[in-house]
């Protein structure tokens, strides 16, 4: 049985984290040379702990499932990176952005973690740009920013839309430089299959090698998780086809605990689908709410070409039931608000299930150059998409599933329920509580990765370094050999009639219809039933062509899969748990009169922490959420 | 819609590939080339047969994962697309579409349409880095950077590393590709100061994993879904020079 220490450490809000770095311990240069982590995930956490930790001269083992660091899915990420600098002085703040994300929130993160995220966070931006990621910039040379959904001021650093790009070649360019200094070695084309705990820590994982088929073993002092998020459980998403939450997952079955699950955002902002072939749904960022106004006809069935409906006879819903922040609202508010007029029956497009995103206005404004110095790149490729040229006609948007709030709890040391085992990025739940804003996610990454992690893992390894190189032959790692290549062999040996693909999305309409932008007792019940059900005919059913000990790609899809049937089963439990409505998690039985989100503090504001207890139902923790620092309220963008 | 495609299946490196063929009905115009290629994989596993390997993961042109001869262009006939962007409403119904993996020496194929780009990461690692470790970074505004040459390091920096330079190339030469990131460096001020020891380290390395050299021909950056310039390449010769 697990006990959770969050591992705060004492004092006034702005003092914590330099106290914590006052005492942490110190591993000494030759030390470190001893002592070998293991990364998982090159993305914006992973690449940057993994650069970090190799300058400080320790031995990383890296590991990603694609062939080269530089593609994991943060290259993705499009509006921007916050940041506390104040540059447009206009009030910003440390505690202004602190404040921002724990409000975003909705409340259910904690302080202190929150604090020292917006901390570093100005730090983080000196350094993207020393070494040469390049920011958009003013006339005069300095660094420009731009407004993000859920906050009242500018403090967005962006690349045009493909900052996630830019920060991340970036520090794929640091991780490379390591490599080359020999302090990091890159396992590219590895899927981690399983954690090996040794007496009770985390001594190392094993990956199946994608090209050769062959299980191999790695062990290490500690282990850093940068894994990234699940939100490809509902087949459809904003996320890479091959992320996917194994890594994770099956630290959770060796005891790492898992944080708030049902906790994902949906992306108010993407391509909506089109047939049922579609594999993705490509996003459109946030920041284009800066400048585009989201609105649908005011008749229900208003089948007119968009520019053809005249002004009074649109609805800019947004602005209409939120003045003070309009189009600027926060993910989940704008999800919401825009399923809301959809299921009302006044969507836009072929199918029904679409808004309209216009930049009629902000073009007459500011000109079309202007426009498309912020945004060009993003225009393209909704054009590529669809064929739609929105300079001169509005886009069409609709949610989808996006980022996970969720993920496996980690102590102020961004340590694991399991001693050694880190988590870093998205992969942890550590930040943005029921609800992530804009811009936040690659802050938290590389703030996690650079900043944070550097210092809590040499405080773990300070009491390691007697400690000498892990010997992959021990039963453990045997162990965990054997159950990975059992899992393989159950799989390819089912020989059913349908493919991985296949449930795939079966598994993702239930989550999307039952655990999506809105949940109830009914819904979250019933699904209950249909994902074991699914499980069952997946185990009966399936098909995998091919052999273990190849090149098999359908065979790495199925292993996720079936991680994600299991994984579904608990992010459904964790919905049904929390009747509540929190951030974007949105209870129907928990609303304001006029369909706000209603939280309940008194009950639930906590962290629902699962811990694996083998075929029996997971076992719930709790960690209570302390807010000293600020006061609780529901939270208001009108 | 309906199409036959010619598709290059290879076993492993090792082994001597050649062109299949497979009819498929039932593409949606809307479907995206690497949506289509999926789509024929589920038919071909439905019939037990074997599917066909070929890398893909964003979905939105970003990753650079995706690449293959379309009808002998990279990134198939349409201009700044990668394949996971074309969509097969470029293509006319009942036409016959040949697919084909990199050709190139430095990019050896692993099977099928999946090749090995790990030449890209060791040129790379030779060189397209700047040295501040964490923790030893200015105050980011006290490098004014002039905005044209931000904006023109940026568009350089655009590249996803998919290849498809190498491919368009008769010379399979990466030029274009190390000048993105040698333009990016030369023409921010954080870049300066390794910039000679940058530019011999990256071409030394360009030469050792064995890409061609540049005849100037363009076919680089007619291909590229980035559009990055040939200018770029202007730009590296001229450091190329003064490093020496």
């Amino acid at each position: 049985m697990i006990t959770l220490d969050s591992k705060i450490p004492e004092g006034p809000l702005e003092q914590k984290w330099k106290r914590y770095k006052a005492n942490a311990k110190l591993v000494s240069p030759a030390n470190k040379k001893k002592l070998d982590i293991i990364v998982v995930g090159t993305g914006i956490s992973g690449a940057p702990a993994a650069s970090a930790l190799g300058e400080l001269g320790y031995n990383v083992k890296v590991f990603c499932y694609q062939d080269t660091p530089r593609r994991a899915h943060s290259v993705a990420a499009q509006g921007g990176i916050n940041a506390a600098k104040n540059y447009k002085n206009d009030g910003d703040s440390v505690y202004h952005l602190f404040y921002d994300i724990i409000k975003g929130g909705d409340f259910r993160a904690r302080e202190a973690n929150v604090y020292r995220i917006a901390e570093v966070s100005n730090q983080i931006i000196d350094h993207f740009t020393a070494i040469g990621v390049p920011f958009a910039r003013e006339y005069g040379g300095s660094l420009t920013t731009r407004s993000f959904g859920g906050v009242q001021v500018s403090r967005t650093f962006y690349s045009r839309g493909q900052t996630g790009q830019q920060v991340l070649l970036g520090a794929y360019s640091s991780l490379v430089r390591q490599i080359k200094e020999g302090t990091v070695t890159m396992y590219p084309r590895r899927e981690m299959l399983d954690l090996v705990v040794i007496n009770g820590k985390a001594r190392g994982i094993v990956v199946r090698n994608l090209i050769t088929g062959k299980i191999e073993r790695h062990s290490a002092h500690a282990v850093v998780l940068a894994t990234g998020g699940y939100g490809t459980i509902y087949y459809l998403s904003t996320l890479a086809v091959n992320s996917n939450a194994s890594a994770a997952w099956n630290a959770y079955k060796r005891g790492a605990a898992f944080a708030n699950p049902s906790f994902v955002q949906i992306h108010p902002s993407s391509v909506p689908q089109m047939n049922e072939f579609q594999s993705k749904l490509t996003l459109m960022s946030e920041s284009l709410r800066n400048d585009g106004r989201v609105w649908v006809p005011k008749a229900k069935g208003d089948t007119r070409p968009p520019n053809d409906i005249p002004e009074e006879d649109r609805d800019y819903y947004l602005e209409r039931r939120y003045p003070t922040f309009g189009n600027l609202v926060p993910r989940d508010v704008a999800s919401r608000a825009a399923k809301e007029r959809c299921d009302a029956g006044y969507g836009v497009g072929p199918t029904g299930l679409a808004v309209n995103l216009d930049f009629r206005d902000a073009i007459k404004k500011q000109g079309k150059k202007a426009i498309e110095e912020k945004y060009g790149n993003l225009f393209e490729m909704y054009k590529d998409i669809t064929g739609i040229d929105s300079y001169t006609e509005p886009m069409r948007i609709y949610p989808a599933g996006h980022y996970t709030m969720g993920g496996l709890w980690v102590n102020y040391d961004l340590m694991t329920t399991v001693p050694g085992l880190f988590a870093v990025g998205e992969s942890n739940f550590s930040d943005h509580g029921a609800n992530r804003l804009g811009a936040s996610s690659l802050m938290q990454g590389a703030g996690d990765g650079y900043f944070i992690l550097p210092y809590t893992i040499s405080n773990y390894l300070a009491s390691e370094i007697k400690t000498p190189r892990i010997n992959t032959d021990t039963i453990e790692f045997q162990e965990a050999e054997a159950r990975s290549a059992e899992k393989i062999k159950r799989l390819l040996s089912i020989k059913g009639k349908q493919t991985a693909t296949t449930f795939h999305k079966k598994l993702g309409k239930i989550m999307w219809d039952h655990c999506g932008m809105t949940r109830n007792e009914k819904g979250l019940t019933e699904a209950i039933g249909l994902i074991r059900e699914l499980r069952e005919e997946f185990w009966k059913d399936l098909n995998v062509p091919g052999r273990a000990d190849e090149l098999n790609q359908e065979l790495e899809k199925a292993g996720r899969v079936a991680d994600f049937l299991e994984l579904g089963e608990l992010m459904i439990t964790d919905a049904l748990n929390r009747r509540e409505s929190c951030g974007a998690h949105f209870r129907e039985e928990s609303q304001t009169p006029d369909h706000e989100a209603l939280r309940n503090d008194d009950e639930y504001a906590y962290v629902a922490v699962w811990e694996y207890n083998g075929d029996q139902p997971p076992i719930l923790h709790k960690e209570e959420l302390k807010f000293e620092f600020v006061e609780l309220k529901q939270r208001s963008y009108k | 819609m309906k199409f036959k495609l010619k598709i290059w299946k290879q076993r492993d490196a090792h082994s001597r590939g050649s062109f299949v063929t497979y009819d498929l009905d039932g593409v949606a115009p809307e479907m995206s080339f690497i949506e289509m290629l999926t789509y024929l994989n589920e038919t071909l596993i439905g019939k037990g047969d074997e599917p066909v390997t070929f890398e893909h993961d964003c979905h939105e042109g970003i990753c650079g994962s995706c690449g293959m001869y379309i009808n002998g262009y990279p990134h198939g006939p349409v201009k700044g697309l990668t394949t996971c962007l074309l969509s097969m409403r470029y293509f006319k119904d009942g036409e016959t579409i040949v697919i084909e993996p990199w050709r190139a020496k430095p990019f050896p194929v692993i099977k099928d349409l999946m090749v090995d780009r790990t030449s890209f990461d060791k040129i790379q690692q030779a060189g397209g880095f700047i040295s501040i470790s964490v923790g030893a970074a200015p105050e980011a505004n006290a490098i004014p950077v002039r905005k044209h040459s931000s904006d023109l390091a940026f568009d350089a920096s655009v590249c996803i590393g998919c290849g498809a330079c190498v491919a368009a190339c008769k010379n399979a030469s990466a030029m274009l590709f190390v000048s993105a990131k040698i333009s990016q460096y030369a023409l921010l001020p954080q870049g300066r100061p390794e910039g000679k020891d940058r530019v011999r380290a990256m071409i030394a390395e360009m030469d050792k994993q064995g890409f061609g050299s540049c005849s100037n021909t363009g076919a680089c950056e007619a291909q590229c879904p980035k559009q990055i310039k040939l200018f770029n390449i202007a730009r590296l010769n001229r450091e190329y020079f003064k490093a020496y």
